[in-house]
């Protein structure tokens, strides 16, 4: 009797392991059996490098190009505030910091990596938006509200991954440059920054893969004209925007085009996420 | 760590005159601390503008059964979020939890090629962006399975979004468990099973329970992936098989309508006193978990 029931839920046990193969099988699945035809009768070239999206014009024209360009520039753009201001938070949150304010500090990252990506959206759309275009002209919604509002996004990702990478750089590196009568911060920028170098790398590829799917955010203030992108202060739509706002009316070939974004979008995902696990795979073995 | 455990403690005049002598050093630790001192701001001036800008517009018209176009009542939404929190954590609590089981208990330390793949798949799951689980939500759950759009559709997809979460948490947790508990059971004749469930699950319940009030937060604040899985009908639904939206989406829905910016700024107040109640209360038990 006991030993059935040690069976029975040794078995319960393996088949609950097994559903996330399962999970990830059935994404890959139902997402490329959907957009993989598309792709098909688009054609590979014209659906990745065609400059114009008209799913509604006879003939229509499926070109994601803006998109794929608008993610990058967007994520770009979020890397450019976010790494910098995560990275050295994360130096103040190691080496500067005194125990007892670090007891706030560390709930208050965790704070911003909580808040809903809508809320930050929000967010944006009523007091990053009208900033800029109180300072620059124009409607404030784009590249640049949207970098700025994925910069504070990325940054608990940020500052989380590199503060441990730089805390488990040893302490004897620490000593060692400070006896040799090295400052503080040259100690820290010089030691102690470049021998956590894999692990603050990885927490970057992290944040590119958080910048580049982020969604609902990037809706609210990008602009979202499917056009290639004409400059900073310029709208511009992302991968994630076009399938939220055109899926609720798409049909046939133009909701097809629309899962093929997201696949896409689903192998940009997966080429950042296997160059952060070779990163942290490189950082264990230091 | 910090320079406090360094043997020859600075007064604060040394380090000012070392700051002198080395003015390099002295721009990176304004760097340093200017860094900071944004991050930080950043997040206490969205807290305060969104608390400033909301608090003045919560009024008991928005906690109303019914929602209609003139009053955009947030009620609806808060008992959808209630209905797809228990609903996804029913789902993906005891895949996460017995995965963790699995992987902790009975794999061993010789870990296996089965036990790689899990790592690896669950690793893909916690980086695949919300909108891919939206959609395959949407392709799986209301069209291949005909659920249409669904407080079951949507739990669903948040289950599967959440599982990570859920069971690096748990597995970490299971893993703190010292091994002697284990022993001890086993040497007074108890079954394995029987070890699990009273002597190593209650040790290591606090960092289960962290990880569950962390993904509770997730599908709180998730929007993307609900939007075409569990659909935007502002009512109570009937049944698990009808429509209904988030207080996330709901939120949504009002700022990109653009006529109810007040009802926007109310309801973003309730969702950040929401998330903040719940990081309080995991780091709450955090730090119980680093007492103990």
């Amino acid at each position: 009797m006991n030993k059935l029931s040690e069976k029975i839920m040794h078995a319960v046990f393996f088949v609950a392991a097994i559903a996330s193969i399962i999970a990830v099988l059935l994404i890959c699945i139902f997402l490329f059996a959907n957009g993989i035809p598309a792709i098909g009768k688009i054609g590979l070239f014209d659906f990745l490098l065609g400059t114009s999206w008209k799913p509604t014009d006879v003939p229509p024209s499926f070109g994601i190009f803006p998109m794929i360009l608008g993610s990058i520039y967007v994520t770009a753009g979020a890397i450019v505030i976010g790494v910098p201001i995560g990275i050295l938070t994360s130096v103040f949150m190691s080496h500067y910091c005194p125990k007892r304010i670090y007891k706030v500090l560390k709930p208050a990252t965790e704070l911003l990596a909580g808040i809903p990506s809508v809320v930050y959206g929000f967010f944006g759309l009523v007091v990053i938006v009208p900033v800029i275009r109180y300072l620059f002209g124009g409607t404030g919604s784009s590249i640049l509200a949207a970098s700025v509002i994925l910069g504070i996004m990325i940054l608990p990702t940020i500052i989380g991954v590199s503060e441990s990478a730089i805390r488990s750089v040893p302490q004897s590196y620490y000593e060692g440059s400070l006896a040799l009568g090295a400052t503080h911060e040259r100690t820290i920028f010089r030691v102690c920054l470049p021998a956590a170098r894999s692990g603050i790398m990885a927490g970057v590829v992290l944040g590119i893969g958080r910048a580049i799917g982020e969604t609902m955010a990037v809706i609210m203030i990008a602009g979202n004209q499917p056009r290639m992108p004409a400059g900073i202060l310029k709208g511009v739509r992302t991968l994630t925007a076009n399938i939220v706002i055109e899926m609720g009316y798409a049909a046939d070939l133009h909701r097809e085009a629309l899962i093929a974004t997201g696949v896409v979008l689903f192998i940009f995902i997966l080429i950042i996420n296997i160059s952060f696990s070779v990163l942290k795979r490189k950082e264990n073995k230091q | 760590m910090t320079s406090d455990t360094a043997i020859n403690k600075l007064t604060v005049m040394d380090k000012l005159r070392s700051y002198l002598k080395h003015p390099g050093s002295l721009i990176a630790a304004v760097f340093v601390m200017a860094a900071a001192v944004l991050t930080f701001a950043a997040l206490i001036f969205l807290i305060c503008y969104i608390l400033i800008k909301g608090v003045p517009y919560i009024k008991p018209s928005l906690f109303e059964w019914k929602y209609t176009t003139e009053n955009v009542s947030m009620l609806p939404s808060i008992i959808n979020t209630l209905i797809m929190t228990v609903v996804s954590l029913i789902i993906a609590i005891p895949l996460g939890l017995f995965t963790a089981i699995y992987l902790v208990e009975y794999s061993g330390k010789n870990s296996s090629k089965i036990v790689a793949v899990i790592r690896l798949t669950t690793e893909t799951l916690s980086g695949i962006p919300s909108i891919v689980y939206g959609l395959f939500g949407m392709l799986f759950f209301v069209t291949y399975l005909h659920w249409g759009y669904s407080i079951l559709a949507g739990a669903f997809t948040m289950s599967i979004m959440i599982l990570p979460l859920i069971m690096r948490t748990a597995e970490e947790a299971l893993l703190s468990v010292s091994d002697s508990y284990r022993e001890a059971s086993f040497g007074l004749g108890a079954g394995r099973l029987r070890t699990i469930f009273r002597i190593v699950l209650p040790a290591a319940m606090p960092g289960i329970a962290a990880g569950i009030i962390l993904a509770i937060g997730r599908i709180v604040g998730e929007t993307a992936a609900l939007m075409y899985t569990a659909g935007t009908v502002a009512e109570i639904p009937k049944n698990l098989l009808s429509s209904g939206r988030t207080l996330a989406l709901h939120m949504y829905a009002l700022s990109s309508e653009g006529f109810y910016q007040n009802e926007a700024y109310a309801t973003a107040v309730v969702l950040l006193v929401f998330v903040l109640l719940i990081n309080t209360l995991s780091s709450f038990i955090a730090r119980k978990i680093t007492k103990a």
